[in-house]
């Protein structure tokens, strides 16, 4: 160690450039996905919905990204019965 | 026709209003017809910077809901004859401009100014993609610093996909300014250095601002640092900067420190 770095402050650039270059590197490749999840969360509901009425809160859409593996988790609340009718005033 | 560009960035606060202002300016003052058009509906500041806050009367919004005709918002500057304004509006409502509106109005511009500047809202939101819209060119102003250059690789993503020129299948040309250079933080590897932004973002540089109070003074004047301070380091890189855009081939220098040996001893800043 040079004496002189004693009195010289850690550069910080050299760190900051790094932490960029993971980071961006990993915001790019989500980037060319458009947002598959909500594209996905859409089309699901649309799917469902011709069938069932179901409430936009009770489709939860999630993915999970790994190293070799992703996961996509899609839970999906269907209520048991239809609203009950209206009882018709007598 | 004349070339549209926009001035942009992620971050706010890096010098977007400042830079849009100082390289209008400049282009202006070599005869070029210009206008500069501020997008920032709501918050607006390029009348100020400009120092015409006082003669707004019509504004963007009001051309394009068609209460006012383009000729009667766009001020004229009080310096440079060429140089015009086209205010934003502090209405609150953010959906004020339509994109049929804003490429009308942008038309119009284009087939009477030779450059028309959009200074942009911050952020990544309508208003900064309705302000990239239509242009032909962006200057991406980037502080050396993470968080504005994680914001400008946003933008420069944005701008490759959602303008016109890129859903058209073209290029969009786009330019990096480097604003509020410190050349002594970087020499002691405390700043990011221009090789760094420009090895990350990977887009040609258009010129490196160097911090200057004088910059900030031009503000408080409300003039561009190009008219008030021409012979100012700021004001030089932005001229040289403004004569890149307009095509010229002018090799960028980047600022170093004269430091003595004092200065070099006990490690502080020779400005």
């Amino acid at each position: 160690m040079n004496l002189l770095d004693i009195f010289k402050r850690r550069s910080s650039a050299p760190v900051a450039r790094e932490r960029l270059q993971v980071l961006l590197a990993y915001e790019r490749r989500n980037r060319s996905q458009p947002d598959l999840v909500s594209i996905l969360r859409e089309e699901i509901m649309a799917v469902i919905a011709k069938h069932v009425q179901i409430d936009q809160d009770y489709l939860q859409v999630s993915m999970e990204r790994g190293e070799t593996m992703s996961t996509l988790e899609i839970d999906i609340q269907i209520p048991n019965k239809s609203p009950a009718p209206m009882a018709i005033a007598g | 026709m004349g070339k549209v560009v926009v001035v942009t960035s992620g971050k706010g606060g890096v010098g977007k209003t400042t830079s849009t202002a100082a390289l209008g300016a400049a282009v202006a003052k070599t005869g070029k017809k210009v206008a500069l058009v501020d997008f920032d509906v709501g918050l607006r500041n390029l009348d100020l910077i400009m120092g015409a806050e006082r003669r707004v009367v019509f504004d963007l919004v009001n051309v394009i809901q068609g209460t006012a005709k383009l000729s009667q918002a766009l001020i004229r500057d009080k310096r440079v004859d060429t140089l015009f304004l086209l205010p934003a509006s502090q209405t609150r409502d953010k959906d004020a401009l339509t994109e049929e509106g804003v490429g009308e109005v942008i038309d119009k511009l284009r087939s009477v100014f030779d450059y028309v500047f959009c200074d942009s809202p911050a952020g990544i939101e309508r208003g900064a993609q309705l302000a990239m819209r239509f242009a032909d060119e962006a200057v991406i102003v980037t502080n050396p610093e993470v968080s504005s250059v994680r914001d400008s690789d946003r933008i420069i993503g944005l701008l490759d996909a959602r303008t016109m020129r890129a859903e058209q299948g073209e290029q969009i040309a786009k330019h990096v300014l480097v604003t509020r250079y410190d050349a002594g933080r970087a020499a002691r590897g405390e700043m990011l250095s221009i090789d760094d932004v420009l090895e990350i973002l990977s887009v040609p540089l258009l010129g490196i601002i160097p911090e200057s109070q004088d910059v900030l003074r031009a503000s408080n004047l409300g003039s561009p640092v190009t008219l008030s301070e021409p012979l100012n380091s700021a004001a030089k890189a932005y001229i040289e900067a403004a004569r890149r855009l307009e095509g010229e081939e002018l090799p960028v220098i980047v600022p170093f420190e004269r430091k003595g040996f004092l200065d070099r001893l006990l490690g502080r800043r020779a400005a």
